[in-house]
C-alpha cells in the first residue's frame, strides 16, 4: 500500500499539486486520471522521489520515503519497478540485457538463473525468443512488453507504471492493460497506472483518483464512475461522442 | 555532482563491463583518427620547418629536432587533445543527454542506482587512462609522418634521426603525459556535466553537446596556459 498525504507542489508560481491526498491499495490497480497538465505525472515522480515535493508524506507501507536515508531509498526503489511511457530501455543493450540489467546489478543469481528468470518475464509478457533484438528492433507495443518485463524482474512490491498505453493501437493497449492488471493479481502488488485512456479506466479502474488542476476531485472505482455526477469528471471521461453516447 | 560521481560502485563486475565498454567507446575508436591526424601532421610540420630553415648554417638536422618538440610539447597532447574534445566530448555529452531526454536515467534512479557515477565515472577513468596511450601514439606515429615528409623535402634518413635524438629533454613526455591526464578528466567531465543536465528534447541534446565541446575546449586552453607556466617556465 502506498499512502500520499497532502502533497504540495509548484514551480516556480504555478501551482501544480494542491494538498494531494490518497491511498493506493494493495492488490488492485489503483488509476490516477486526467487530463494532459493535470499534474499526474509529476505525482508519480514525486512518489518515487525523481521529483522533490514542497510538502506532504508519501508512505511506502508505512515507511516514509523522505524520511529515510539516501541508501534506504535505494534498497526502497529496487522494490519498485517502474514502467515509463516511452519505456525507457537502454539503446545499447538487447532484450535480455535490458531484463537482466537489475538482476546483474543487485542480486548474486549465476549466469543461469539470470537467464531462466529472464525468460520466465519474457513468457510472462508474450515474447519468448525475442531476447537478441534490440530495443530499436521493437515495436511501440512489444517495448512496453519489455519495459513491464524488466519491471517485474525483482518481483517488485510496487509496480508503476507512466501513460502505458500512449501511442499504442486499442487492441495492444488492452493487451498491456489486462497484462498489467494479471501481474498485479498474481503477486499481489500495489499498482500505480497513471492514465487519460478512458478504454484503460474501463477495463483496469479498481480504485481512482481523478485529478484536475493539480487537486484530486473524484475517487472511486470504474462502476461508481460511470454513475457520478461530478461536473468536472464527466467532461473528462465522456468527452468524446462515442462515450457520451454509452452514458446514455 | 562530483561526489555522487566518485562513489564506490554499487557492483564490481557490472562496472569491470561498464569500463571495457567505455574504454572502447572513449579510446580504441579514436585510434584511427588520432592515427591520420598525426602521422600527416607530423609530414606536414616537417615540410613547413624545412621550407623556413634556407639559410647554409643551420644544420638539417634541426628539422627532426623541431619536429619532435612540436609534437611532443605541443601539437599530439594539446591539439589532439582539442580534437578529443570535439569527437569524444561530443559523443559523451550526446551519449548521456539522449539517456536523460528519454528518462533512461530515471529508470537508473528507480531501481535504486546512483545514475551519476555508473555512467560518469567509467568514462572518466576510461579517459583518463587511454588518453595518455593516445597521445603517446600519436608523438610517435607524427614522427614517422615528419620523417616521410624530411625524406620529401630532401632531408636523409640519418639527419632526421639525428636531430630526434638530439639534446632530448624526457620530461617533456612527463609534461605531455600530465597535461593529457588533465585534458582528458576535463573532456569527461565537463561534457558529461553537460548531458547529465539535459532538459527537453533532441534540440536540448544538441545544445548540451555543442556547449561541452566549447567549454571543454575553452578550458584545456586556459589549463594548457597554467601548466605549461607552471611546469616548463
Amino acid at each position: 500500500m502506498i499512502e500520499i498525504q497532502n502533497i504540495e507542489k509548484h514551480f516556480g508560481d504555478n501551482h501544480v499539486l494542491k494538498n494531494v491526498s490518497f491511498t493506493f491499495e494493495k492488490g488492485k490497480t489503483n488509476l490516477i486520471i486526467g487530463e494532459s497538465g493535470s499534474g499526474k505525472t509529476i505525482l508519480i515522480k514525486i512518489l518515487i522521489g525523481l521529483h522533490e515535493m514542497d510538502n506532504g508524506t508519501v508512505l511506502f507501507d508505512g515507511v516514509d520515503f523522505n524520511a529515510i536515508k539516501i541508501k534506504e531509498q535505494r534498497r526502497l526503489r529496487q522494490e519498485i519497478g517502474m514502467l515509463f511511457q516511452a519505456g525507457a530501455l537502454y539503446d545499447y543493450m538487447t532484450v535480455e540485457e535490458n531484463i537482466m540489467f537489475p538482476l546483474s546489478m543487485f542480486t548474486d543469481k549465476t549466469e543461469k538463473e539470470k537467464l531462466e528468470r529472464v525468460n520466465f518475464c519474457l513468457k510472462r509478457v508474450n515474447l519468448e525468443g525475442k531476447n537478441n533484438l534490440l530495443p530499436a528492433e521493437l515495436s511501440g507495443g512489444m517495448t512496453k512488453r519489455v519495459a513491464i518485463a524488466r519491471a517485474i524482474v525483482m518481483q517488485p512490491k510496487y509496480l508503476l507504471c507512466d501513460e502505458p498505453n500512449s501511442g499504442l493501437d486499442p487492441k495492444t493497449a488492452i493487451i498491456i492493460d489486462n497484462l498489467i492488471q494479471e501481474i498485479t493479481k498474481e503477486s499481489n502488488i500495489t499498482t500505480i497506472v497513471n492514465t487519460h485512456d478512458m478504454n484503460s479506466v474501463m477495463e483496469i479502474g479498481e480504485n481512482i483518483a481523478f485529478i484536475n488542476h493539480g487537486e484530486i476531485w473524484w475517487t472511486g472505482n470504474k462502476n461508481e464512475l460511470l454513475n457520478s455526477d461530478n461536473k468536472e469528471l464527466n467532461n473528462f471521461v465522456f468527452a468524446s461522442e462515442l462515450f457520451k453516447r454509452l452514458k446514455q | 555532482m562530483m561526489k555522487k560521481v566518485i562513489s564506490t560502485p554499487e557492483k564490481w563486475s557490472v562496472f569491470r563491463k561498464q569500463l571495457v565498454l567505455e574504454m572502447e567507446k572513449v579510446g580504441l575508436n579514436s585510434v584511427g583518427l588520432v592515427i591520420i591526424l598525426s602521422f600527416f601532421v607530423g609530414a606536414v610540420v616537417s615540410i613547413q620547418t624545412s621550407i623556413n630553415m634556407t639559410s647554409p648554417l643551420l644544420p638539417s638536422y634541426l628539422i627532426g629536432f623541431a619536429s619532435r618538440d612540436s609534437l611532443i610539447l605541443e601539437f599530439s597532447p594539446t591539439m589532439i587533445s582539442l580534437i578529443l574534445a570535439g569527437k569524444v566530448g561530443s559523443s559523451i555529452a550526446s551519449e548521456i543527454g539522449s539517456m536523460r531526454v528519454t528518462e533512461q536515467i530515471d529508470a537508473l534512479e528507480i531501481m535504486g542506482i546512483n545514475s551519476a557515477s555508473f555512467l560518469i565515472l567509467p568514462k572518466i577513468i576510461a579517459a583518463i587512462f587511454f588518453f595518455p596511450f593516445l597521445i603517446i601514439m600519436s608523438m610517435g606515429i607524427g614522427m614517422i609522418g615528419a620523417w616521410a615528409g624530411g625524406l620529401s623535402a630532401g632531408i636523409t634518413t640519418a639527419d632526421f634521426m639525428e636531430g630526434l635524438k638530439y639534446d632530448f629533454n624526457s620530461f617533456y613526455i612527463t609534461y605531455a603525459v600530465i597535461k593529457t591526464v588533465c585534458f582528458a578528466f576535463i573532456i569527461s567531465s565537463v561534457s558529461a556535466y553537460y548531458g547529465y543536465h539535459t532538459k527537453g528534447g533532441a534540440i536540448a541534446v544538441g545544445k548540451s553537446s555543442t556547449t561541452a565541446v566549447v567549454a571543454s575546449s575553452i578550458l584545456i586552453l586556459l589549463f594548457n596556459y597554467l601548466l605549461t607556466d607552471i611546469m616548463l617556465s
